[in-house]
């Protein structure tokens, strides 16, 4: 496992808070904004960020993201322009992993990906449509370098199922809060609590939620149960209604900030 | 054949799942449902008697004696799927799900369509079995395929225009899927064609083995041999593989599949996954896809809104890799000219996607001469396709009709 997810989450502990973790596609709305705005991000208190590799078929994203990734392979965002953004995000200082369908890790070739990862300083990578039974390749590779492999359990998912996730996952468990795809929502699902139970009887690994949270309050409400709280779909609709690059970065840095008080906030 | 060497739910190194998580316990529900019929002798009984009294098998193989001379003089026959209830194949493999969605216990379908003759299909098996239906379809298709829609509709279904990317069948697949993973507890995703996350692939293809079974005893009932080639569009492959599995294991048939050519490989806007594509991972399996050097899909483009893909079922790619079958491009024009023939020498209509099968047999004919035997699958029939032909042969005006007689 990485030392740089541990080292996040071992602190974050010793702060008696969970984690907090944004996630922004590279090169939305422009390779240069999307770096500023992570850095507006991790400047309004998010301690990891997800940086998205844009993808033809998001089937797991919500109408947000759909936007957001279309927007920024039209600007001709590929997979060299996350890499680079990952770079200049850790060349800052921001702890960064990658969250991406598989197929483009596949076509890059997935030793050469964990390799160009490694060099630009990301930690793992978060793969929601890779299943342990079609791993092993990506485990090799990711083993070998210390990168992390962040593997999602669902509501859905048996309770051998989650043990099965777990024993091929680092850094920590992806728990998705509801039965969905991504994107804001008024309430954070009540079946989260239920699968961050059950899968701390699986496994020491932190345990992170993510789907539908998108304010300060629902952000304290989950980080009472668990490790590590994700947002996605909220920056990026603030990025979509933002009439400029600066109101973007602030409406970011706000929001940032916002959750991150409700990271602390919790009881 | 040589799935024997494969891991459960690959072809070689093609299939496998790769869904999020959410999907995983549905998928391994679905097998084992679909497992469980596989050994109970009633799921067998309940549709043999659905496919006698309501789909209306055995289909017919016909002779097609003037369509033959125009190609090589071979013999083609044709395998009549277009007269199944319904218009086409898909219904072969939807009555088999729908039987399945009810043992699950389960009260709503969804399904993606193109041509929309899937949805047609699933339509009518939700409304026969009283169940909710949701059909995921590409704006540009429903455009396309108007006929089908209102068809759709009068069945009682709910069709949701996709907007999305390029607004056909691969966007109507993500939507599909998109709604699945939020339903999933009460709702069967019928995805009608050989591709997707196991056991999709493996379930279609059995759905659609009758095909083949019927097509062999029948000609060997009239031929009183095996034919020279098997033949069939393929899109995601349903039909071709329904046709094709009865007779892979005969090394002497010869197995051929045609995909969309559009415009002209050449030209870029195609659906000739195995002229240009590469192996990858799309909806849930690994197969060949059209996609850039980063692993993007690529747009597809055909005339037949069924062929129009950039996937295909990963068990071609695997038939295609091991040489067993051969896949070869068909243009619009080509595909076209074939589809005026068959109307003309036949007195049959035939869909689009099918054009493209028959366009094969031509060429295919043409090289193995007088001799040949050639079966191919008359996959659906063409009415939903009449305002596109008619615009394609300009046939739309009502002045006089200048187009000639016969052939
Ligand atoms: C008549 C007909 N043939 C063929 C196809 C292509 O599908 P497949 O390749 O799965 O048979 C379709 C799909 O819509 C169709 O309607």
């Amino acid at each position: 496992m990485s030392d740089a997810l541990a080292q996040v989450f071992a602190r974050t502990r010793s702060e008696g808070r969970a984690a907090l973790i944004g996630y922004l596609p590279a090169g939305f709305p422009t390779a240069e904004q999307s770096v500023e705005i992570i850095r507006a991000m991790a400047e309004g208190g998010v301690d990891i960020v997800e940086v998205g590799l844009p993808y033809s078929d998001p089937l797991m994203d919500g109408p947000d993201i759909q936007s957001a990734v279309e927007l920024a392979l039209r600007g001709g965002t590929t997979t060299d322009t996350v890499l680079d953004v990952v770079r200049q995000v850790s060349e800052s200082g921001i702890t960064a992993v990658v969250m991406t369908y598989w197929n483009p890790i596949e076509r890059y070739g997935v030793d050469r990906f964990a390799q160009r990862l490694l060099e630009a300083g990301g930690h793992g990578v978060i793969t929601p449509d890779l299943t342990p039974e079609e791993a092993e390749p990506w485990i090799t590779a990711t083993a070998s370098r210390g990168l992390d492999r962040i593997f999602l359990v669902a509501p859905s998912s048996s309770d051998s199922r989650i043990g099965q996730v777990a024993a091929v996952t680092s850094g920590f468990l992806y728990a998705a809060s509801t039965m969905g795809v991504t994107g804001a929502r008024t309430q954070v699902s009540s079946a989260a609590p239920e699968l961050v139970r059950r899968a701390r009887e699986q496994t020491d690994l932190p345990v992170c939620v993510g789907l539908g949270v998108s304010t300060g309050p629902q952000a304290a409400e989950v980080a009472g149960y668990a490790d590590g709280v994700i947002v996605g779909s909220a920056f990026v609709r603030r990025i979509l209604q933002a009439e400029t690059p600066a109101e973007a970065r602030d409406q970011v840095r706000a929001l940032a900030s916002e959750l991150a008080g409700g990271v602390r906030a919790a009881q | 054949m040589t799935l024997l060497d494969s891991p459960a739910g690959h072809f070689g190194p093609y299939g496998g799942r790769f869904v999020p998580e959410a999907l995983t316990a549905a998928l391994d529900e679905l097998e084992a449902a679909f497992d469980a019929a596989l050994v109970d002798p009633s799921f067998g009984l309940e549709l043999t008697e659905l496919e006698r009294t309501y789909t209306g098998r055995p289909s017919p193989l016909t002779f097609a004696r003037r369509f033959s001379a125009e190609c090589g003089g071979a013999r083609v026959y044709l395998k009549r799927e277009d007269l199944n209830h319904t218009g086409s194949h898909k219904i072969n493999n939807v009555l088999g799900q729908a039987l399945l969605t009810r043992r699950m216990g389960k009260q709503r379908v969804i399904a993606e369509t193109g041509a929309g003759q899937h949805g047609v299909a699933t339509a009518t098996a939700a409304a026969l079995m009283g169940l909710e239906c949701t059909v995921y379809m590409g704006e540009e298709d429903t455009r396309r395929q108007a006929l089908n829609v209102a068809r759709m509709r009068l069945l009682g279904a709910e069709v949701v225009p996709v907007t999305a990317g390029s607004r056909t069948l691969k966007d109507a697949i993500n939507e599909a899927m998109r709604d699945w993973v939020t339903t999933v507890d009460r709702t069967h995703y019928v995805l009608g064609t050989v591709t997707g996350p196991a056991p999709f692939p493996r379930m279609v293809r059995h759905f659609h083995e009758v095909i083949g079974r019927e097509a062999r005893t029948q000609i060997l009932e009239v031929e009183g041999r095996l034919p020279d080639a098997v033949v069939a569009c393929v899109g995601g492959g349903s039909n071709a593989i329904g046709l094709f599995s009865a007779f892979l294991d005969d090394p002497e048939v010869l197995v051929r599949g045609y995909e969309a050519g559009g415009d002209g490989v050449e030209t870029g806007r195609h659906a000739s996954r195995f002229a240009t594509g590469s192996p990858g991972v799309l909806h849930g399996t690994r197969t060949y896809v059209m996609q850039d050097e980063w692993g993007q899909t690529m747009p597809s483009h055909s005339i037949s809104a069924g062929l129009d893909y950039p996937g295909v079922g990963p068990e071609h790619a695997w038939l295609h890799d091991t040489g067993r079958a051969v896949y070869e491009p068909v243009n619009d024009a080509e595909a076209m000219a074939a589809f005026e023939l068959l109307c003309r020498t036949e007195g049959i209509i035939p869909a689009i996607e099918t054009a493209h099968g028959l366009a094969g047999a031509m060429r295919l004919g043409r090289e193995l001469g007088p001799d040949a035997v050639i079966i191919v699958n008359l996959s659906g029939r063409g009415d939903k396709d009449v305002s596109t032909a008619a615009e394609w042969f300009g046939l739309a005006s009502a002045g006089a009709d200048s187009s000639g007689g016969r052939t």
